[in-house]
């Protein structure tokens, strides 16, 4: 017995050992690229490389027709708020790393020849060469300025239509609009004013400068916080994932037990059209009920629909507190034909479902028919956090944030913890 | 001897009012571990999470910070007040939630019992938080 626990013991810390012992590439302007780290679970036929890494706090990302990678940082590093990353010897790393745009974000995105990128208040786009990765810095306009930025919830994240629009998400900055933010047993307010300048989705033209709240057009409503966002450009419609509201269990054991508050309330996905109510803060839906219900805050019991009935439908549901905060509608033709049109979602991870065992921390895969998911969804990438399972600690290694398709069809995933990137591809 | 047995009276009186104002806490550590301990569980765990650690970019963690373990009345006030997102800084990092105010949902024994639990646990070690030291400091942020 004793022999097989020591024998046990050492595979242990030869694995460990093992595990630890990345080889380290140094890239020519910035750290180090580890090379084979963080291999991700993948269906079978996919692979998937890390192609930087440690670039810190990584929000989304985009991709030129040149194959050149721009991620949105919400931390500088070495000063600097986008980075780029250029494959100069072709071997699949980015092994030219540079950055410019002094501010933090999470947004950005490349249309019809300029690369827009967003901090938390303004919108900045620059014109870019897609078919050499240029970027000319000196061309640098402000389109969208002053969005509300109080701290709570203050991505901006960006995609545009083919109608010369931009759209962005303000979210509010609460968790569901109490008179005291968080606070057990203060009313939520009626209605919110929180909803005149924050709490849905924005629109700006793509090509004026300087437009505020008086210029831009409140498309949809009613969103408490979205940071993953994409417009499907086989229906032509906007989609964006809600994070729902935290603590239902902290401020209403008698309404929900510790399980039913990890699990609540759904996180959503909504197709937009002008106009949407998708419900925050008067509404929630209850992943038991299967239905919309009013919010505790305002008076809800689990059962009352009211107000709620004639909201805004989300067209699927995901378990409480997963935090999506990357959508793409896949359009690419490298994966197998389930894909296409399928959106990927990249789950950041859960903090609120704690004490039971945080969740979350992968990207999943739902197919889609004609905008309307037409299967359930699964799990596609997995493996980021590396926590134990049933380990409750909020502390992942890696959480997916930002999702990316590249010229030839691949997937590329961005960790917003360590700021590594990969890119996922298929071959039969 | 009047005068002494006087100056006697003034001194145990004093004491007591001293001990009144830093008195440890009822039942000593432990009892007081147990009491916040769950005073944890219910308000703050949510956040600051089982271990303490909190979430990058979120909630910062408890372990070991100066916050935690330094000046008590900064402490206690920061439980009473609560906190906007994007005041406290560790490593260069700012956490994006609000630190909820509990002055209308904790009692004064309660945020002793929660700061003490705190400054004892996580790897933490530091002095009992006295019931009398947070009703002051109630008193005094009025
Ligand atoms: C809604 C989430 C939330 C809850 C609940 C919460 N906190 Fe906090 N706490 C925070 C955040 C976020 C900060 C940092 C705020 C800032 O930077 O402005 C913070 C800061 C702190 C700090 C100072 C910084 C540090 O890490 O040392 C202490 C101490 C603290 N909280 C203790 C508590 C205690 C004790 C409770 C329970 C009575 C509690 N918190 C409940 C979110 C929360």
């Amino acid at each position: 017995m004793k022999k097989v626990l020591i024998l046990a013991c050492s595979v242990v810390f030869a694995a460990a050992a093992f595990g630890s012992d990345t080889t380290r590439v140094k890239s020519s302007s910035t750290g180090t690229v580890k090379r084979d780290e963080a291999p991700l679970t993948l269906p079978t036929g996919f692979k998937s490389v890390v192609i930087a890494a440690d670039l810190g706090r990584a929000r989304h990302l985009t991709i030129a027709a040149n194959g050149d990678v721009f991620v949105k940082l919400a931390k500088l590093k070495d000063g600097k708020g986008i980075i780029h990353l250029h494959d100069k010897n072709g071997d699949g790393k980015a092994d030219e790393v540079t950055g410019f745009g002094n501010y933090v974000g999470t947004g950005i995105t490349i249309k019809n020849g300029y690369l827009y990128a967003s901090s938390d208040e303004d919108i900045f786009r620059y014109k870019i060469d897609e078919k050499t990765g240029k970027v000319d810095e000196g061309s640098e306009q402000k389109i969208v300025t002053g969005l509300w930025n109080k701290n709570q919830h203050e991505s901006k994240s960006i995609v545009l239509d083919n109608n010369g629009n931009i759209y962005t998400n303000i979210g509010a900055p609460s968790n569901c609009c109490q008179v005291q933010d968080r606070v057990k047993g203060s009313p939520g307010q009626d209605p919110c004013p929180i909803l005149e300048k924050a709490g849905g989705i924005w629109q700006f033209k793509a090509d004026k400068l300087n437009q505020s709240y008086p210029e831009g057009v409140r498309y949809a409503t009613g969103l408490r916080n979205v940071v993953g966002l994409d417009w499907n450009t086989e229906v032509n419609n906007l989609y964006v994932m809600q994070h729902g509201r935290d603590q239902l269990f902290q401020f209403f054991p008698e309404l929900f037990n510790q399980k039913e508050g990890a699990e609540n309330p759904a996180e959503e996905m909504f197709r937009l059209t002008k106009g949407a109510d998708c419900g925050w803060p008067y509404c929630y839906y209850d992943n038991d009920k299967h239905e919309k219900l009013v919010t505790p805050e305002y008076g809800g019991d689990r059962k009352k629909a009211d107000r709620c009935a004639d909201k805004t439908k989300s067209v699927a549901q995901f378990p409480g507190h997963l935090a999506p905060n990357g959508l793409l509608f896949y359009t690419g033709s490298q994966f197998p034909e389930k894909y296409k049109n399928g959106a990927f979602i990249a789950f950041h991870g859960s903090w609120n479902r704690a004490p039971e065992p945080q969740a979350g921390f992968f990207v999943v895969f739902m197919p889609f028919k004609d905008g309307m998911p037409s299967g359930k969804w699964e799990v596609f990438a997995d493996g980021f956090s590396q926590l134990p399972k049933d380990v409750t600690s909020g502390r992942a290694k890696y959480r997916p944030c930002g999702l990316a398709q590249g010229p030839d069809g691949s997937l590329y995933v961005s960790d917003d913890n360590n700021g590594t990137i990969w890119k996922v591809s298929y071959s039969k | 001897m009047k005068k002494v047995m006087l100056a006697i009276l003034v001194l145990v009186i004093a004491s007591a009012f001293v001990s009144q104002q830093t008195k440890p806490q009822p039942g000593g550590l432990k009892a007081a571990m147990t009491r916040g301990k769950t005073v944890y569980e219910t308000v703050c765990l949510a956040c600051h999470q089982v271990d303490g650690l909190g979430v990058q970019n979120m909630n910062p963690p408890l372990a070991k910070t100066k916050w935690v373990l330094g000046d008590k009345k900064a402490l206690i006030k920061i439980v009473l007040k609560g906190l906007q997102g994007g005041e406290i800084e560790i490593d260069g990092d700012k956490f994006h939630n609000p630190m909820p105010p509990q002055e209308s949902t904790l009692s004064d024994q309660e945020i002793a019992d929660v700061l003490t639990y705190i400054r004892n646990s996580f790897g933490n070690k530091a002095s009992l938080v006295a019931v009398g030291e947070v009703k002051a400091m109630r008193a005094k942020l009025k």
